[in-house]
């Protein structure tokens, strides 16, 4: 049984359409973020979890009833909003149990709710407040207090953590983390920001423009992102992507960039499709912290390249280098020197890159 | 040196100190002329009211009463008991507080609404709703006498308060669902949302939800439409007549059906009963009314 499944949704607003053909399934207990640029369909799809938008085609099934046309309140899911949405003319207290008043629950089993949670979340001694005298981290305490007194099958968060500040922000990702660590209730996480899904999910779906690029655990979709779209969007600064060609020979594949006859030798690498390499157009992908100044590995590729810019950002720095006229940035602590207009040795980690169909832009 | 640049800044400082003081008192000075030209009619009606018709003959407009006499008041009040052709606004008075209490609320309570389904429940063509109500703040009110009068005739409440009720309820709900919409506008719709996912309905958001956090803009939309519909003329005095008018049509007839002689003072009395509930109105929530027309709305 999947905790909720989605299946072949679409959706449109007007002639634009804003999700094609999602189709996700999660399992009980599992951390799901959606993660995309902003106007990626991330937002409407989690509405759509909730109710609170319809549906053009495709359903939406939790613990395998679907729920399609089930009204929000009816679907045992509980959602904690970017402005957080507290109810300002009521006090925390009211806040919390609204949810339950609603739903007719009796007043010893709401009083019992709402201490457990309130003491669990510390926000006990803030009950008679209300939310215009608290603090930012208070209030998103308790909207996601007002989640868990309704003990629902799914959590839905729509960008919880991104009107705080960044202090803030980190303390309350991690308080995120730990609720889920010990709840161990179904979460689905709408966010942007790249840092949050990767630390918080166990799994993370990539979306742009309405379709769902990869949907896989946090690791493989930073080691091995199953197109350029997710290459450039996670990372920072994100995957240096050289475009060149392949070539095969009796013994040996080799990848050439464009406007160099240099080979750099890819044995090693995990084609899906071994059939059609020789001499496919191709983008290959490396991570600038897969750049090494010093040989560190003993498969380590070494090339010489020339320093171009240097951007110091405290711990470590950024230097761009120049491939054949392509850029290709490389992080290195901030204690190497590297001077610039001249060529530097570098390392290539062969083991971590990414090739990529020039054309359809999917890994090869 | 250091103690020469000390020097000048202190006499820079003194300076902008005098030049400071001066246009603070300058503006004083004209603020206070302004006050005094504006305060000036109503001196000269509060005065007025005050004095005999002896007293109003003699002197000029600025001269001050012989005493505080009130008959005047009395006689715009209640008349002087003698029966035919004595016009007088305690009826009338009470005829304008029986149409501006209704009419008031209704149309305020409407306004809310839609402006609540504007911005809250959005449907297909709902700017186009909008689009038709913002242009009925543009129709002048004569444009509609005739279509109204019809209307009244055919529901058969023409001459009467309720008719009136009825033509400022339909008139002043333009004005209300601007105001309430672009209040509402600016409050999350995610409230709307986590309501929804609480189990609230259409109607227990808007008085559960959404009316607690509106009473600015009520205020702004109860202070506009009381002072329209108390200070409305035209339609009183086109769909109503004799007993059934409000206010400002018996203050009409009273200032122009006296016979003999112009009584100023019982005209300027009058004129001051008829316009204080505006005021007291203004005096009460006027503090919200800026408040109101100026704030966004609630954050978090």
């Amino acid at each position: 049984m999947k905790t909720l499944k989605i299946d072949e949704l679409s959706k449109n607003f007007g002639t634009t359409e804003v999700l094609r053909k999602i189709n996700l399934e999660i399992d009980e207990g599992n951390f799901l973020v959606l993660l995309g640029p902003s106007g990626c369909g991330k937002s409407t799809l989690l509405n759509i979890i909730a109710g609170l938008e319809t549906i053009n085609e495709g359903n939406v099934y939790i613990d395998d009833y679907n729920v399609s046309k089930v009204e929000p309140k009816d679907r045992n899911i509980a959602m904690v909003f970017q402005s957080y949405a507290l109810y300002p003319s009521m006090n925390v207290r009211e806040n919390m149990i609204f949810g339950l008043k609603q739903a007719k629950v009796s007043k010893e089993k709401i009083e019992e709710q709402l201490q457990k949670v309130s003491k669990f979340l510390q926000v006990d001694a803030l009950l008679e407040r209300k939310p215009s005298q608290l603090s930012g981290g208070q209030r998103q305490r308790v909207a996601i207090g007002r989640a868990l007194v309704r003990e629902p099958r799914i959590f839905l968060f729509d960008e919880p953590l991104s009107n705080l500040d960044a202090k803030l922000r980190v303390e309350m990702r991690r308080e995120i983390k730990k609720l889920h660590q010990q709840l161990k209730t179904t979460v689905v996480y709408v966010t942007h920001d790249q840092t949050e899904a990767m630390s918080l999910g166990t799994n993370i779906a990539i979306m742009n423009h309405g379709v769902i690029q990869q949907n896989d655990t946090p690791e493989n979709i930073y080691n091995k992102p199953s197109n350029t779209f997710v290459a450039d969007f996670i990372g920072s600064p994100s995957m240096n992507l050289i475009k060149g060609n392949l070539k095969q020979s009796s013994n040996q594949n080799s990848f050439v960039a464009n406007g160099s006859n240099f080979e750099i030798p890819i044995n090693g690498y995990d084609f899906k499709e071994k059939s059609n390499l020789e001499n496919k157009e191709v983008f290959f992908g490396i991570r600038p912290e897969h750049i090494f100044s010093k040989k560190s590995n003993e498969g380590d590729f070494e090339i010489n390249l020339r320093a171009d810019l240097s951007e110091y950002i405290g711990h470590e720095q950024i230097v761009t280098f120049d491939y054949e006229n392509q850029e290709v940035l490389a992080k290195f602590p901030s204690t190497i020197k590297i001077e610039l207009s001249k060529n530097t040795k570098l390392y290539f980690d062969l083991t971590q890159i990414s090739l990529f169909d020039a054309k359809t832009e999917e890994r090869i | 040196m250091q103690d020469k640049i000390h020097t000048s800044y202190k006499q820079l400082e003194q300076r902008s100190k005098y030049t400071n003081m001066f246009l603070r008192w300058f503006l004083y000075l004209v603020l206070i002329l302004f006050a005094l030209y504006f305060i000036f009619p109503l001196y000269v009606m509060i005065v007025t009211s005050l004095k005999t018709m002896e007293e109003i003959r003699q002197g000029t407009l600025l001269t001050w009463p012989s005493g505080l006499n009130f008959d005047s008041w009395a006689v715009a009040w209640g008349g002087r008991g003698y029966g035919a052709g004595d016009t007088f606004l305690k009826p009338y008075f009470w005829n304008s507080i029986k149409m501006v209490v209704p009419a008031v609320f209704f149309s305020t309570f409407i306004g809310a609404m839609t402006g609540y389904v504007l911005t809250k429940w959005r449907f297909k063509g709902d700017q186009w709703v909008f689009l038709f109500l913002l242009f009925g703040c543009f129709i002048p009110f004569q444009a509609i006498l005739l279509p109204m009068a019809r209307t009244l005739g055919v529901l058969g409440i023409s001459n009467s308060v309720i008719g009136l009720v009825l033509v400022h309820t339909v008139y002043g709900i333009p004005f209300t669902t601007l105001f309430f919409r672009n209040y509402y506008i600016s409050v999350p719709t995610e409230l709307v949302k986590a309501a929804r996912i609480d189990g609230a309905g259409f109607f227990k958001i808007f008085f559960k939800i959404l009316l607690p956090i509106s009473a600015p803009i009520i205020v702004v939309t109860v202070i506009w439409q009381f002072t329209q519909i108390w200070n409305d003329f035209l339609f009183g005095s086109t769909f109503s007549f004799g007993e059934a008018a409000p206010i400002q049509v018996a203050l009409n007839n009273m200032v122009l059906s006296s016979t003999s002689v112009k009584e100023y003072n019982v005209d300027m009395a009058s004129a001051i009963i008829a316009g204080v509930p505006t005021l007291i109105v203004y005096v009460l929530a006027g503090k919200y009314f800026i408040r109101g027309l100026t704030s966004g709305a609630v954050k978090g």
